[in-house]
């Protein structure tokens, strides 16, 4: 069975036929060829698919495409560019919190969600948020500093803008 | 060593703004046009006959376009030894080995044929447990051992199940031991367990109709991948093309070769046709390849001046199926078997056992952590029964300028000092100048030694051009698996050519019909050999730069200068622009000299030689030392036997750090996997029908961001390696080494408690308190950790050569007991 849907993916309006077995990770890969968001397990273990669906952080893999009608998806490849880096990115490049780099996209989408909601989290709600996001390379360390790190820079930023 | 400008900082890695961007492409990211999907069938026994394979009812599934069997290419790859067909043929060894693969339009029109494989299995006794397995008239996992093509270094023992057995003699082991005041034996054991990369492995390949093989993998070495799949398949290099995209993480579990010829062979069978082949998270934990498991039995004899004067070890690593890579972790293990310290009179055995278990193969450390488990609670437990200080009893014994390996081969001021990692964890974490103790709260430490284990000729290469901007292009094939080299490989560029880093490009997805040979992307060889490699390339490039230049300047090559992308002559000041060189330069008149500037540099290790083949004796059997150590502080939790580590410091003798963000990211990194397999990894497989338990992340927990340890600090030692580039030697692996030993030893020092089997969790903490406090309610002996105080008989002569009985020393191998 195929359902229509319209969704927002990084402020754009897609229109797509999908089938009801399709999930929201195959969507955005296979469909629109956005592949920052990785299949790691396939089975919501390891975070790697981590993508923002209406602003809270969703394992790509365990949600349907067919679901996503009138909502709103965000994924890294809409979080910023070369020269117009998000802090959450320059940070992570400053801090050394990139290795393999495969996990980077769903840290940086649960880190993302976490700040929106919570600006100034402690070490442990830092951790707690990411423990669904697994990452072999790195031991964490310098991911947990560099969000500590761009979550200062988005706080100044918001209150300039609030300013 | 003279002042280095970028080598030394800790620059931003050079594939980061691709990674932080998502635009980094993965070989799952790749799209092929009509690209077929495949599935593999494997086998649910871990050790049967195949009496046949039929795929009639497969083929008739809407969708597949092709099926491979083992009958269809039987032919065997491997790379030390070749014991492995793609397929099985007329037999499987461990639950998961490949029996047939299809490939069909969709991944679910591939899974619906593969239930529809029927094959016929008669069942054979199973070895799954090391000890069983090297009894004499065990059931054979590889009847037809002694038919295998073999390295030369590499030694089976035909007609039992021993795939390489490296021994180790040195000095008068028996004689020094019947001296000795005191003697210990101890039996460590250390499971199998899985590297689990975040990225699964995966292959596509391509057979076009010319007959031209193109390969896209998640592989560690493009290079060694052809080479294999060329003798596998009976193929010239030159038509087979090996790429790699950016790979997700590797650990050794992508070295050598793995997916790849199962997808050239269905690639085979459907002409023109794209197929993608990729291991599920669950086929990736047992079907892909493992960390060998160990029994490692020890004996120490100890003088009355507290010195170590004869060490026995008995390693008997548990290789799974094939040994294919698994044989070389053997040797390793053998000639590094008494890891950080001097030991002058060993008996050393590393054994290679064929189980039907998971594969083995090169993981982080090679060996090393696995032996560091063992090798390092022993001189704790040894220390504490002497009742000297344990930082005080390893700085005694350890390796050092003029002491000897066990091997025989004599350090130099230049091989690296563990005794001053030892001195600065110990500084740090006050091991010694301890004040009054906590219930449940200790320390520990353990050391750590690793050398790259590779063939002695084992190459690296680079291929250096300018662009018409003067932007430096480097092509390297050494792979970045996250460790930094591509970023390193830039630096030493910068460095050599003083360019700022923005000015150089390193090509790091290679594809080797075009890029430069390297041998294979493992044994924490690669800023050494591709570091060396670029630091050549760059004294080329500048003597072609200074040839054009010294024309142009009307200067003698002796007063030119490279700096700030300018040929400067020192004298009159006067320059020219490297961008006016780096394709010819053009005199005002018109005419052009030189032409654009490239060149290529390699880097193979100098003056390697073979161990001897009897007692492993060997003046210089690798090419560096990495030491380094580790400490713990750490309190367990009596109720739940839940450790909590407060911090663990780690030093290590790089010799030169490149680049401190990138080393400290390899640290923290190594750390927190060692933590996972010291406490909590362990691919469980069932010791009656040989099937993995906990194949998902679900059941197989690694670290989380809640699992680091509360602090972790890295400190770096700098003795130059002489024949590193600008004296840094390799780092990657050697942070997972001792992780494991010193939060054992931690724990002991917290609650009197030895663990010996890995990894400590905490229903065997809990257990072991339990125990304790039982003992000592009845008034017993108050340390059961030291109830394996014993002193052994001299050993017997070893007349007999079969390696299963050559056990001087009457130790019998035993299995964990802490279980």
């Amino acid at each position: 069975m195929r359902h229509t849907i319209t969704v927002r993916v990084n402020g754009v309006e897609e229109r797509h036929e999908v089938d009801a077995n399709q999930t929201l990770l195959s969507f955005l890969r296979d469909t629109l060829n956005l592949t920052g968001a990785k299949q790691g397990c396939n089975e919501g273990e390891c975070g790697s698919c981590m993508v923002l669906l209406d602003g809270k952080a969703v394992n790509g893999c365990l949600t349907l495409a067919a679901e996503l009608d009138g909502h709103e998806v965000a994924t890294i490849e809409g979080l910023g560019q070369a020269g117009a880096l998000h802090p959450l990115q320059s940070a992570f490049l400053k801090h050394h919190a990139v290795q393999c780099g495969f996990c980077t996209p769903g840290v940086v989408m649960t880190s993302l969600a976490l700040l929106q909601e919570n600006p100034k989290p402690t070490e442990l709600q830092l951790k707690t948020a990411l423990a669904g996001n697994l990452c072999r390379c790195t031991g964490y360390r310098q991911i947990l500093d560099a969000i500590q790190d761009a979550a200062k820079t988005m706080r100044a930023q918001s209150k300039r803008r609030t300013a | 060593m003279s002042q280095t400008k970028i080598v030394g900082t800790s620059v931003p890695r050079v594939d980061g703004l691709e990674k932080v961007t998502g635009a980094a492409l993965y070989t799952g990211d790749l799209k092929f046009p009509r690209m077929l999907y495949a599935e593999v069938v494997r086998s649910p026994h871990a050790h049967a006959k195949v009496l046949a394979v039929r795929v009639d009812k497969a083929l008739k599934v809407p969708g597949v376009r092709a099926v491979a069997t083992g009958r269809d290419f039987p032919f065997h790859t491997g790379i030390y030894m070749r014991d492995q067909t793609i397929f099985a043929i007329d037999r499987v060894r461990f639950v998961g080995d490949p029996v047939a693969a299809l490939a069909a339009e969709t991944p679910e029109a591939a899974h619906e044929a593969a239930q529809l494989v029927e094959v016929d299995y008669e069942p054979l006794p199973a070895i799954l447990d090391v000890v069983e397995g090297i009894k004499p008239g065990a059931p054979l996992v590889h009847p037809d051992l002694g038919k295998y093509y073999v390295e030369s270094f590499i030694t089976p023992k035909p007609g039992t199940n021993i795939c390489n057995h490296l021994k180790v003699r040195k000095g008068d082991y028996e004689g020094a031991l019947a001296k000795c005041a005191h003697v210990f034996e101890n039996t460590f054991t250390v499971p199998q367990v899985q590297h689990v990369p975040m990225e699964p492995h995966i292959s596509v390949a391509r057979v076009d109709l010319s007959g031209k093989v193109e390969v896209h993998t998640s592989a560690q070495s493009p290079f060694t991948v052809r080479h294999l799949l060329c003798h596998c398949f009976n193929l010239p290099h030159g038509d087979v093309e090996v790429v790699v995209p950016t790979v997700g993480g590797g650990f050794g579990g992508k070295a050598g070769i793995n997916l790849e010829p199962i997808a050239v062979a269905l690639a085979m069978k459907a002409p023109g046709r794209p197929v993608r082949v990729a291991a599920t998270r669950a086929e990736e934990f047992y079907a892909t390849v493992v960390r060998q498991g160990l029994t490692a039995t020890l004996v120490t004899g100890v003088d009355k001046k507290n010195k170590v004067q004869a060490q026995k070890m008995y390693y008997l690593w548990d290789c799974g199926g094939y040994g294919g890579y698994g044989v070389n972790v053997v040797r390793a293990a053998g000639y590094t078997c008494g890891g950080a310290y001097h030991f002058p009179n060993v008996w050393g055995d590393s054994i290679g056992v064929y189980t039907n278990k998971p594969v083995g193969s090169a993981y982080r450390g090679f060996g090393m952590q696995e032996i560091h488990w063992a090798l390092e609670q022993q001189m704790d437990r040894v220390a504490h029964e002497l009742r000297i200080d344990p930082v005080e009893f390893r700085l005694l014994n350890c390796l050092g300028p003029k002491k000897t390996t066990v091997t025989g081969q004599l350090l130099e001021k230049s091989s690296g000092r563990v005794d001053k990692c030892i001195e600065k964890v110990d500084e740090v974490l006050k091991l010694r100048a301890r004040g009054k103790k906590k219930p449940f709260h200790g320390k520990g430490i353990a050391c750590a030694v690793k050398a790259p284990a590779m063939p002695n000729n084992a190459a690296s290469s680079v291929i250096m051009k300018f662009a018409e901007d003067e932007m430096l292009e480097i092509l390297i094939s050494g792979i970045d698996i996250g460790q930094g080299l591509a970023t390193v490989a830039a630096q030493y560029a910068a460095e050599a050519l003083d360019l700022p880093m923005e000015r150089i490009r390193v090509r790091m997805r290679p594809r080797t019909d075009f890029s430069p040979y390297d041998w294979q992307t493992v044994a924490s060889r690669q800023t050494w050999a591709t570091g060396n490699a670029v630091l050549r390339g760059c004294e080329d490039l500048k003597r072609q730069l200074f040839e054009v230049g010294a024309q142009a300047l009307g200067a003698p090559v002796s007063r030119l200068e490279l700096k700030d992308r300018k040929v400067i002559d020192k004298k009159t000041k006067k320059s020219v622009p490297l961008a006016a060189i780096v394709v010819g330069y053009q005199f005002p008149d018109g005419h052009t000299i030189g032409g654009p500037v490239a060149t290529s540099a390699h880097h193979v290790p100098d003056g390697l030689l073979f161990l001897h083949p009897e007692t492993s004796q060997c003046s210089k059997p690798v090419a560096k030392w990495t030491f380094g150590a580790q400490g713990v502080e750490l309190t367990v939790d009596p109720e739940t036997g839940n450790l909590r580590i407060e911090r663990l410091v780690a030093c290590y003798d790089v010799g030169k750090a490149v680049n401190p963000g990138l080393i400290k990211g390899q640290t923290f990194g190594g750390i927190v996997q060692g933590v996972g397999t010291g406490v909590m990894e362990e691919l469980v497989i069932d010791g009656k029908d040989g099937r993995p338990r906990n194949a998902s992340l679900m059941d197989y927990k690694i670290p989380t961001a809640l699992d680091i340890p509360d602090k972790m600090e890295a400190f770096y030692v700098e003795t130059p390696q002489l024949d590193g580039p600008l004296g840094a030697r390799g780092i990657g692996e050697h942070t997972m080494i001792p992780t494991p030993a010193a939060i054992a030893n931690a724990l002991y020092d917290a609650c009197g408690i030895r663990i010996d089997s890995m990894p400590i969790t905490a229903e065997k903490v809990l257990k072991a308190l339990k125990e304790k406090q039982r003992r000592e309610k009845e008034g017993e002996d108050v340390q059961p950790a030291a109830a394996s105080v014993a002193k052994v008989r001299p050993p017997a002569r070893a007349t007999r050569r079969e390696a299963g009985r050559e056990r001087p020393g009457g130790v019998r191998a035993r299995r964990g007991r802490a279980k």
